[in-house]
């Protein structure tokens, strides 16, 4: 099995493929500007964090990062957990031995209680990006707040993609009074508010990560259900897919194995502008306040604190920047997916 | 090489226009492809130059760069002059051009269907370009229209000026496209494979109907065509042409009688030939047919009940035995190719099917599916049957894996020997298949049907999309496997040369039912029916006069 994909990836076309995502010099470099923030994201933890990663206390290691130490440990008074951000616990390990800190000494949740000014602060060397308005480092999260949007953004497509992608294979390959009663399903089905059914739904359950990929892939899985449809349509009646059922080929082997190449074309053209959606739909929830959790790092919450706190610029920029940023790549790696897979070129 | 220079004999006037050392490179990613060497030829009024060889040979580029309606600037001509009227069509800027086109050279189209718009009436596509070119008021133009398509020869034209192209058969749109050529009577007439998509019979008509406007007209016609027959019938010199070079060049008359190179022998010679092996009288019948039918409903009324019907297949009755091969022609929409798919259960049929014994038209699909391996199919696109993405042994062996039959090792050996089966080289089974020719292609779907060791294969058209010369060579390599396995054949084709070539018996099709049936002797030597008749007058009408000796 292992061989026979390697193969495939190995094919000419596949390989031509390549080439033409190579060539399109814009886009190949966004993909590895992406994948290389999006991999220092993912280690989130290593970056921007309040505990550090290594501490040597009296010739003992201590990994206060994934082990949570009494502070009595450290020369402490009391049997509770340590806070690294104390001074005097710093000092006293520093006097027998050495920490090593994250690049940002802040997670996403840790208030700084020593600014010199009211909350929001404007960026400063211990705040590089400032903080909002809770005097949360405003750099710590935005790295989470990436970090969250993409996984987001990337666990609702693959997953609205997977729906899509069965829906629209099942309709076009048995057309009929299935294709018949999916799309007029369809039809109804996205015509309901999505916003307001967030909003409403978002009342009865406190929204956590899953709870709003559930309701949002309820209505997201219908945009490639067009295109697989129509490209199931179309392979129905090619000849090697004939040729296929002469040969014995059961449906569902046809389907899979003739049929969903030619969609996955469609398909992967359109995942990252798929991504690039959902992204912009969670950053938009979050700001309305409709979004994750209160406290979670994310990006349309600090827009909204950004437009609560106008006096307060540096919130706003960097948050339009991370998220054009972001937007960018996407919709530039999309493009070269585009090119990749232009059957005038291949 | 001869040139037409030295017979000068038949030369009245001085050329209309002159084609000298053209060539036509394509640009692409990685490189230059040359498509065209060093092309020469002379078009003289009144008589018509052939152009032949087979696809690829550069034929069609060498007449579309006389208009220059190649894709620019991805074509481009390294070398060349083509001199028309005293300019050079060359070096013309796009206004001077448009003057030509259309006007002075008219052209059409191999394929009738796609080169009229399907929006506009026949009226006024035909109008276009006399309004184009020349002052008409509308009125004069309607005049001119219905008289161009009286020339023509479409009936009631008076009635015919508002129908769309859909309205009209194939043949009919092909003169609509002769006379949107025609308009301004133009004194070359470009024909780029005018009847490749058409049938026989009217194959023929076109092509009478260009030779009496030409008579009329005295326009110098250049035909582009791969075959020989229309060559020796309607062209007046013809140049050879094979991988973008002139191969020979000669009157027609002197190109047949003594062709001078060995590739135009080969060319002039490839005519299916031979006939097939006889069965013993007690073979076995395979397959038979009783009353076979398709039906395809048209309209349906308010409770989904079809109300109106093609028929596609009407009744339709025969028997296959063990060895034998059974032709079924007809021209396109006689049903044959449904027969083929409702033989296979690829399409739903009422009637009765036997296959090796046992009734088969009641199971469904999934218990018909173990039959499948004794009953394949080899299809007509050598282009589009196969799956792009798998390479030849996965191609192959697909059927294999499938019906389960034995290990992987035994599975790769069997495909190796389905290749060495239809001559084709074991090792190339991991490629794919764009990196084969339409031949090569179409013998690895007589590999992919072969390797299940069948006891039917349908055959539909599996000759069509193939040059003459490799469509002797399937043909040659069928009656080998046939007598080989003692294969059963249901050969569908429009091709009569083929089909007698290759069949036991014939049954002729026409609109859904059979016309005529017999052994292939009796149908080819002493037709019953009329249709029949006229059918094999058309189709051997080009071979009437004899073969080149060599």
């Amino acid at each position: 099995m292992r061989q026979r994909l390697s193969r495939m990836l190995a094919s000419p076309i596949n390989q031509r493929r390549l080439q033409n995502f190579r060539a399109n010099k814009r886009g190949y470099w966004s993909f590895w500007i992406f994948l290389v923030l999006f991999i220092l994201s993912l280690g989130a933890e290593l970056i921007a964090n309040d505990n550090p990663i290594l501490v040597s206390y009296q010739g003992k290691l201590y990994y206060p990062m994934f082990k949570t130490y009494p502070e009595t440990e450290f020369g402490g008074f009391l049997p509770t957990e340590t806070s690294f951000r104390d001074p005097f616990i710093i000092e006293e390990i520093e006097s027998d031995g050495w920490i090593i800190w994250p690049l940002i000494r802040y997670h996403y949740d840790t208030i700084n209680y020593d600014l010199q000014v009211p909350a929001p602060a404007p960026p400063s060397r211990e705040n590089l990006l400032g903080t909002d308005d809770q005097g949360r480092d405003v750099l710590a999260r935005l790295i989470y707040g990436f970090r969250i949007s993409v996984l987001f953004g990337l666990v609702l497509t693959i997953a609205s993609s997977i729906v899509g992608v069965i829906v629209g294979a099942l309709q076009g390959f048995y057309g009929g009074r299935i294709d018949l009663y999916g799309q007029r399903f369809i039809e109804v089905w996205s015509g309901l508010p999505v916003l307001y059914l967030l909003i409403i739904l978002s009342s009865f359950v406190q929204p956590n990560f899953w709870w709003l990929l559930g309701i949002m892939l309820l209505f997201s899985w219908m945009a490639l259900v067009d295109v697989v449809r129509a490209e199931f349509l179309r392979a129905r009646n090619f000849e090697y897919v004939r040729a296929a059922r002469a040969l014995g080929a059961s449906n569902g082997l046809i389907m899979f194995r003739h049929m969903l190449p030619n969609a996955m074309v469609a398909t992967l053209t359109f995942m990252p502008f798929i991504l690039t959606g959902a992204i912009t739909t969670l950053t938009s929830l979050d700001f309305l306040g409709f979004g994750l959790p209160l406290g979670s790092p994310s990006l349309g919450e600090l827009i909204a604190q950004a437009k609560a706190n106008l006096h307060a610029p540096w919130l706003g920029i960097s948050v339009f920047i991370t998220l054009s940023l972001m937007l960018t790549l996407l919709v530039f790696i999309g493009e070269a997916v585009r090119d990749a897979f232009d059957p005038r070129k291949v | 090489m001869r040139s037409i220079h030295e017979k000068s004999e038949t030369q009245l006037a001085s050329p209309i226009l002159r084609v000298r050392n053209l060539s036509v490179d394509f640009v692409q990613p990685t490189g230059r492809v040359s498509a065209v060497k060093d092309v020469s030829f002379d078009l003289y009024a009144n008589r018509t130059l052939a152009v032949v060889g087979e696809s690829g040979s550069g034929k069609s580029v060498t007449a579309l760069s006389i208009l220059r309606l190649l894709p620019y600037p991805k074509a481009v001509h390294p070398s060349g002059a083509i001199e028309f009227d005293g300019q050079d069509l060359l070096r013309l800027d796009e206004p001077q051009l448009r003057q030509i086109r259309g006007s002075r050279i008219g052209m059409i189209f191999q394929e009738p269907m796609t080169s009229l718009n399907p929006l506009h009436h026949i009226e006024k596509q035909i109008a276009e370009t006399l309004l184009l070119h020349r002052s008409l008021t509308p009125q004069q133009a309607r005049k001119r229209v219905i008289e161009l398509l009286t020339l023509v020869g479409i009936p009631e034209p008076e009635k015919r000026l508002k129908s769309f192209p859909h309205e009209l058969s194939g043949g009919q749109k092909q003169r609509v496209m002769i006379a949107m050529a025609l308009a301004n009577e133009p004194d070359i007439l470009i024909a780029d494979e005018p009847t490749t998509a058409l049938d026989v019979t009217v194959q023929k008509q076109v092509l009478e109907l260009l030779k009496s406007l030409q008579q009329k007209m005295g326009m110098a016609i250049l035909l582009i065509t791969h075959d020989l027959g229309i060559v020796r019938h309607y062209a007046d010199d013809v140049v050879v042409m094979h991988q973008g070079k002139v191969v020979e060049q000669a009157s027609c008359d002197a190109l047949f009688a003594s062709p001078q190179q060995e590739y135009t022998r080969t060319l002039i010679n490839s005519d299916p030939s031979g006939s097939p092996m006889p069965i013993p009288e007690q073979a076995p019948t395979v397959l038979s047919t009783e009353k076979l039918r398709v039906w395809f409903p048209l309209k349906k009324n308010l409770f989904g009940r079809p109300t109106a019907w093609v028929k596609a297949v009407q009744d339709v009755s025969f028997q296959l035995r063990q060895g034998e091969t059974l032709g079924i022609v007809g021209e396109s929409g006689s049903g044959k190719t449904t027969i083929g798919l409702a033989l296979l259960k690829l399409l739903q049929s009422q009637g009765e099917i036997r296959f090796l014994d046992k009734r088969v038209d009641h199971l469904n699909q999934k218990e018909f599916r173990p039959l499948r391996r004794k009953l394949q199919i080899v299809f007509q696109d050598p282009y589009g049957s196969l799956s792009p993405r798998m390479s030849v042994a996965q191609i192959i062996g697909e059927g294999l894996e499938i019906h389960g039959i034995g290990s992987e090792a035994e599975r790769e050996q069997r495909v190796i020997e389905a290749l060495k089966e239809v001559e084709l080289d074991p090792d190339t089974r991991h490629r794919y298949p764009h990196e084969f020719s339409g031949g090569q292609r179409q013998r690895i779907a007589i590999a992919r049907a072969l390797v299940l060791k069948p006891e039917v294969i349908v055959l539909d058209e599996p000759t069509s999309a193939l040059d003459r010369s490799v469509q002797c060579q399937v043909v040659e390599l069928l009656r080998n496997l046939q007598q080989k396995h003692q294969l059963s054949y249901i050969f569908i084709s429009h091709d009569l040369a083929v089909v007698k070539a290759l069949s036991h018996r014939v049954l002729v099709m026409y609109q859904g039912q059979i016309v005529e049936s017999g052994t292939a002797e009796q149908i080819f030597s002493a037709p019953r029916e009329p249709y029949t008749r006229a059918l094999i007058d058309a189709a051997f009408f080009y071979g009437q006069k004899e073969k080149v000796q060599v």
